[in-house]
């Protein structure tokens, strides 16, 4: 593995960059520590990070952009006018080229692509060497560079600590290129998917079966991107889930604030924790395997015909999970609410409810809002129960009893497994994931604006 | 407020109306607390239910059913390791036929068996496992050689789950998969006492397996935590280093909110997406290998990089200013203040955090499934880029396969995340207790 032999290469440069440094320093004074303006390590660190720091920089560039900028000039190297080339998109004319890449000459027999092939073969391999060569000579360069500034009135300390800071600003700007780039991707691959599939055939469309064809002169080749049915099936697990866990949660939590004596707290509240800490793989195979199974039995007994993959089981399923969700947020919203309310209300002689419903409950309102909010978009985005025990007909219905499709159960199915990247039914699944995180943004961002504006100050 | 009309002025504290609504809004307290208390126990009871139906089911997949034979050894099927070296013997009990020798043994349990078909359904009451134990116990004790041994050789899935009690025998021959022949067989071997269920290693030691009395989860713990470790490399100094940056050092400006807002964000991002992003850049575009335990973990550490942030700036803001002034006072330059004195401080509560964020982790199956950790691989993974699948995908894929048996291995599977998880919040529960200061 040349990119793993290349980091150790590195690291071990940088390492003796440090040592050198350090020893650099102490020579220029002589021995005598107090003559330097920094401690000798300071001097070490400044040369180990002038190493590690420009080298790996080139590096991520190269496994960022590499591939990019050797395809483009694989594609420029196929002659005009090409047979195989000629009226075919430029994406499908790059995935032969990949496979002719991968698998050589079996599948592939044109010699434009083969060449085409080999010219990116040869190119990438040269292109790793020379991406090496400038890391190790960026890194060298580096090292000279410090060992040259190395003296007595160098500020190295100073100069470390703005390098620190430096990295410090480029760690918290890697949460910002998470979100750039889950938009980014998304976006990117759901416009090409939009190409192909109108946006509103998508959005309003009632039929959802992703079979593109094989061949391009199939017969009813076109599949149906209608995510109506999708996006219902959704909504019916989701609000068959909070329709457990709301009331659960909320009165799980009144009970816990107002009521419990401390020793059931102790017990009740570490006991929701791991009810929340459970994977939800496991809540999976619990609905699929046991969940499903007894409400089928229980339909049959009062002559209900309840599918096995029910719509029902999920979203109880799907419930019991969000309930410590919800609890421990209205748990926070309740006990945020001052002490000399309830005991105003208690006072004038309110029972405990009715200090809890008419006092507490409201003044902390915004904050159960916001957590019920943050848990619908919990179950809407949650995958593993419902790819486990929901089915995968698209049936657009609103009876619990009957098996549907949720969103995250298709992207599932649609991106498991081999796939090539440039099928509508492989976009589709980004498109889908473009419409999960809109929502559940959506949510949050209601959440965050419920919680914040209604929110009553006291004190 | 309203003054109820039905009542005069001054109030009848003892009237029959106030009674009754004195005991009304009695009542009405009564059935609010109980209902509360009924959620509180519902849920528990939930836990009880789910952790209960794991264990009970769980519990058998760890224990696999043995049958004892007696098997001859013949050197003329095995070699001599008399006169060959070591691995020339191995070589050659590898190409050994070891089901003809079981078979042999069987026919003298058996006599009565004596067509061909039923001879071949005979032996299927073992495992086909037995071929590789065979091999291993002769390949390990060459002097067995030439000898008749009485060994426990593994049975067959079926053979497993009917001796557990997991295959109705009461119901209609053609619903399940033994035959009344089978159960005849078996009937005879328990009679004799040949029959016994005993701990399996193999489930903890092994790879994956299409055949469930031979499946492990040893290859799925390897992959997690190859994943886990990269996840922790990356996840862990970034998000600790941001933590610092927006704690310490950040000008309260738009570039700043916006970076709040946004990690707080990311927090709520359901698990698929990051899948997708996965998906994207990490195979789409850098063209890094697939099922890869690299890819996996680069994944996950932006999925658990927001839990470690948030855990960290807590942990960096329970720190004192006292401690930033007096080191300020004694001349240390804000990067001194922070790396000598407020990390060291705050260091439990980061790293509660990251253990936290690390469960997380662990547990997490729907964004592996993206980037393609779903194969079947029978192999224990030996590094970063090759394939391999994790803990919870595996209890995804065992889950879904047909066979009755691979049930019994799924809870045991999720037997054995549950207790990676329970040890690492532990861990996690003890620092915190241990390291907690109070200023």
């Amino acid at each position: 593995m040349t990119s793993s032999a290349i980091s150790v290469i590195i690291l071990l440069l940088s390492l003796a960059a440090f040592a050198a440094g350090r020893q650099r320093s102490l020579a220029t004074v002589g021995g005598r520590r107090s003559d330097l303006h920094s401690l000798p390590r300071h001097y070490g660190y400044f040369a180990a990070s002038l190493v590690i720091l420009p080298s790996t920089l080139i590096l991520v560039l190269w496994l960022t952009f590499g591939d990019f900028v050797l395809e483009r000039m694989t594609m420029n190297s196929i002659p005009e006018g090409a047979v195989a080339t000629e009226g075919v998109e430029d994406h499908l004319v790059l995935n032969r080229v990949r496979i002719a890449v991968d698998q050589g000459d079996r599948v592939e027999k044109d010699p434009t692509i083969l060449a085409a092939a080999k010219f990116y073969r040869e190119a990438h391999g040269e292109a790793v060497w020379v991406t090496f060569a400038a890391a190790l000579l960026a890194g060298l360069a580096g090292l000279a560079f410090a060992l040259k500034a190395t003296s007595p009135e160098f500020r190295a300390r100073n100069k470390v600590e703005t390098i620190m800071r430096v990295v410090l600003i480029a760690c918290s700007t890697l949460a910002v290129l998470t979100t750039v780039g889950i938009v980014a991707s998304l976006l990117f691959e759901s416009l090409r998917f939009f190409q192909q599939v109108p946006i509103s055939e998508f959005l309003f469309g009632l039929k959802w079966s992703p079979q593109t064809a094989l061949r391009a002169d199939q017969v009813g080749s076109s599949g149906a991107f209608g995510a109506v049915p999708l996006f219902a099936g959704t909504l019916l697990i989701s609000l068959l889930a909070m329709a457990v866990a709301g009331p659960i949660g909320l009165l799980a939590a009144i009970y816990l604030t107002q009521y419990a004596s401390g020793r059931v707290r102790a017990v009740a509240k570490p006991a929701l924790e791991i009810l929340a800490g459970v994977p939800t793989v496991v809540y999976g195979f619990f609905a699929a395997l046991t969940i499903a199974p007894l409400f089928r039995d229980m339909g049959l007994s009062v002559g209900l015909d309840i599918a096995s993959e029910s719509a029902l089981a999920a979203g109880v399923v799907m419930g019991i999970m969000i309930i410590p969700f919800v609890s421990s947020l209205s748990d926070d919203a309740i006990t945020a609410v001052p002490r000399s309310l309830s005991d105003g209300s208690l006072a004038l002689g309110a029972t405990p409810s009715e200090t809890i419903r008419k006092v507490i409950l409201p003044a902390a309102l915004p904050g159960i809002v916001g957590a019920f909010l943050l848990a619908v978009s919990r179950a809407v985005g949650e995958t593993m129960i419902v790819v486990m025990a929901a089915g995968m007909q698209p049936n657009l219905t609103a009876n619990p009893f009957e098996a549907v499709t949720t969103v995250t159960v298709q992207i599932v199915a649609l991106l498991t497994g081999d796939q090539e990247f440039d099928s509508a039914k492989t976009l589709s699944a980004f498109a889908l994931g473009l419409v999960l995180f809109v929502v559940t943004l959506f949510f949050n961002m209601i959440a965050i604006r419920v919680v914040r504006k209604y929110r009553e100050i006291y004190d | 407020m309203t003054t109820p009309s039905k009542i005069d002025s001054p109030t009848l504290w003892d009237s029959k109306e106030m009674q009754r609504r004195t005991a009304r809004r009695y009542r009405q307290e009564r059935i609010f607390r109980a209902a509360g208390l009924g959620a509180v126990a519902i849920s528990a009871l939930f836990l009880v239910v789910l952790l209960g139906n794991i264990i009970s089911q769980g519990t058998g997949g760890f224990f696999q059913t043995y049958i004892e034979t007696e098997v001859e050894l013949p050197v003329k099927v095995l070699g001599d390791p008399r006169t060959m070296t070591p691995e020339e013997f191995a070589n050659s009990v590898r190409r050994a036929n070891m089901l003809g020798l079981v078979a042999k043994s069987l026919e003298e349990t058996f006599p009565e068996v004596t067509s061909r078909s039923e001879k071949r359904a005979l032996i299927k009451i073992f495992s086909t496992g037995v071929r590789g134990q065979l091999a291993q116990f002769v390949t390990e004790n060459p002097n067995v050689v030439g000898t008749r041994q009485k060994l426990w050789l593994l049975a067959s899935d079926d053979i497993d789950q009917v001796v557990k009690g997991n295959i109705d025998t009461e119901t209609d021959e053609g619903d399940r998969r033994v035959s009344d022949r089978e159960l005849a067989w078996l009937q005879k071997l328990e009679d004799a006492g040949r029959v016994d269920v005993k701990f399996h290693t193999t489930f903890l030691t092994s790879g994956d397996s299409r055949n469930p009395e031979m499946a492990g989860v040893w290859g799925a713990v390897v992959g997690s935590a190859l994943t886990l470790f990269v996840t922790l490399i990356l996840a862990f100094p970034v998000g600790v280093l941001t933590a610092i940056y927006l704690e310490e050092f950040a000008p309260q400006n738009r570039f700043t909110d916006f970076l709040e807002i946004n990690i707080n964000n990311l927090a709520a991002v359901p698990s698929i997406v990051f899948g997708l992003l996965g998906l994207a850049v990490f195979i789409g575009t850098m063209h890094l290998p697939r099922s890869a335990p690299l890819v996996g973990g680069f994944t996950l550490a932006l999925m658990t990089l927001p839990t470690i942030i948030i855990a960290s700036r807590a942990a960096i803001k329970a720190v004192p200013p006292s401690i930033r002034d007096a080191a300020r006072g004694l001349g240390a330059s804000p990067m001194q203040v922070i790396f000598h004195h407020v990390l060291p401080l705050a260091m439990p509560g980061i790293l509660t955090g990251t253990i936290i964020g690390m469960a997380q982790a662990l547990g997490e199956t729907a964004p592996l499934l993206m980037i393609g950790m779903v194969a079947f691989i029978v192999d224990i993974p030996s590094g970063i880029t090759g394939a391999a699948t994790a803990l919870p995908v595996q209890v995804y894929l065992w889950a879904d396969s047909p066979e009755r048996a691979f049930a019994e291995k799924t809870s045991a599977a999720i037997m054995v995340l549950l207790f990676f998880l329970i040890m690492m919040n532990a861990v996690a529960i003890k620092l915190r207790q241990k390291f907690e200061r109070k200023w």
